[in-house]
């Protein structure tokens, strides 16, 4: 059953990168599709990025109690745990909850009300039209939204430590300057490109293919969205081992 | 001229299609009748590949559409026009970008062009100040005809309606036949139409093709339908006493 799965994504996505018909009209969605994952996640990301910085920063003052350890290791704990982890995972996560369910949501509608079959009848290339400008949007709106997380929990850290007075801001400041490695950042950046990819192509595959009516669209959306959640995770742990 | 040569289809176990072989003539309205599930739609959407048969032919003005791969059916897609049974408006898009999209993604018309052919189409279905509308803002009939003013603005050759008339009252069902009958004498297009509508199939049927059971029962023009003996014919089509009473008095 896996197998046929993956194969049948696989023979998709070979159509979804077929040359487009006009690229006129697809770049025309490809920036429809920008606006919608990136500006329409942004306030989702800046939100829950900064109360996962805050906390983190509260966590690890709790976990550092020590005279031998200085203030500053919490910043650059934070620091790292974001940019590596927290950063693109979260986001990834979250992500696939909001942009991945309503674009499987979108392609089942249209397969169901038959408009999928209306594109294929006019001779266009439904995969591709439907699911390439979404894809390109992905992968480049996903890294500008980790970009944006990571800034924002690194700051929600600043903010949650000096309001708790579990470290102090001058304390914290020094940490994330110190030791800084931008290999970690090109490791996030790598991520965040793989699951703008998991994150368009899994539910646009769930929904092109979705039988039936509106219980099976949304079933298919819960479907991209486990699948997609597992497949982030699987992909998060494969890039860490062979990147770090 | 669409010529369907020996169609099998099957789902699963279940074989709906069973050696089906027609001939529908240009500038005539072929309408395929039969019963729920008698695979008359299954018909309509292996012709225009939508799904492929798993045996037998599918020819489009002596091409054969059924060998052909995605990139070679583009050029008969491109003549094709259809009327879905529920429209299938793009719901993202105003009626004016609904009708003009095969335009923008297939010629270089200028936007002025296409926004006046999007106009005379609309105008030929008999619809004015809906441009600007989205397919959820109109009523049923007037998605039928936007569906229809979608399908003739690339000129297609070919016309293909699954069940037009579902869903609609008596009297818009009586229009949008005589929509689907000038406009196949107007275009000399082949239009194909799907439909269980007794009155389309009196109305505007030249050459009737009857299905039961996934195969091919009885074919021929409106007027030899009314003094056909075919039993399973004549109880789909007079099922009810209206029906009857009409044929009656006809005889």
């Amino acid at each position: 059953m896996i197998f046929h799965h993956f194969g049948s994504y696989i023979l998709l996505l070979k159509k979804v990168f077929k040359k487009p018909e006009k690229w006129k009209i697809y770049l025309k969605e490809i920036f429809h599709e920008m606006n919608e994952i990136g500006i329409g996640s942004l306030s989702l990301i800046l939100i829950i990025s900064t109360f996962i910085g805050a906390v983190m920063t509260l966590q690890i003052a709790f976990q550092l109690v020590s005279d031998l350890i200085p203030n500053a290791v919490i910043g650059q704990i934070n620091r790292d745990s974001n940019i590596l982890e927290l950063g693109p995972t979260i986001s990834g996560l979250v992500l696939m909850g909001k942009v991945g369910s309503a674009i499987s949501s979108q392609i089942g509608s249209m397969r169901v009300t038959e408009q999928i079959d209306a594109l294929e009848i006019m001779g266009i290339n439904a995969p591709g039209f439907l699911i390439l400008p979404k894809i390109i949007a992905g992968v480049i709106m996903v890294p500008v939204l980790v970009i944006i997380a990571i800034f924002c929990a690194i700051t929600g850290g600043l903010i949650g430590g000096s309001l708790s007075g579990a470290v102090a801001p001058s304390d914290y400041i020094q940490g994330i300057q110190e030791g800084f490695n931008g290999f970690t950042v090109t490791v996030a950046m790598v991520k965040a490109v793989i699951y703008g990819f998991i994150i368009t192509s899994i539910p646009a595959y769930k929904g092109f293919y979705v039988r039936g009516g509106a219980l099976e669209v949304g079933q298919a959306g819960t479907k991209a969205v486990v699948i997609g959640c597992i497949t982030i995770l699987a992909c998060d742990y494969i890039i860490t081992a062979l990147m770090l | 001229m669409i010529e369907i040569q020996n169609i099998y289809k099957s789902f699963g176990d279940n074989e709906v299609l069973k050696g089906i072989d027609a001939i529908f003539e240009p500038g005539k309205v072929n309408l395929i009748i039969g019963g729920s599930g008698s695979g008359k739609s299954t018909v309509l959407k292996c012709i225009v590949g939508l799904h492929e048969p798993d045996q037998g032919k599918v020819f489009f003005d002596q091409q054969e559409f059924t060998e052909m791969n995605f990139e070679e059916r583009v050029p008969i897609r491109r003549n094709i026009g259809m009327l879905f049974q529920n429209s299938a408006l793009f719901d993202s898009m105003t009626v004016e970008q609904n009708i003009i999209f095969a335009l923008s993604m297939f010629t270089d018309m200028s936007q002025q062009e296409k926004i006046e052919r999007a106009n005379f189409c609309l105008d030929r279905v008999d619809l004015k100040n809906v441009n600007k509308l989205y397919p959820s803002e109109l009523s049923g009939g007037m998605k039928k005809r936007v569906g229809i003013a979608r399908a003739i603005s690339m000129n297609p050759k070919y016309l293909f309606c699954d069940e037009p008339n579902s869903g609609l009252d008596p009297a818009t069902s009586i229009l949008i036949d005589e929509l689907i009958q000038e406009l196949t004498e107007e275009y000399q297009c082949t239009t194909v139409v799907v439909t269980h509508d007794m009155n389309s199939v009196m109305g505007i049927g030249d050459y009737i093709m009857f299905l039961y059971k996934g195969q091919k029962f009885w074919e021929g023009s409106n007027e030899e339908m009314l003094r056909s003996d075919v039993q399973e014919l004549n109880d789909f089509v007079f099922a009810s006493p209206l029906m009857k009473a009409a044929r009656d008095s006809i005889k």
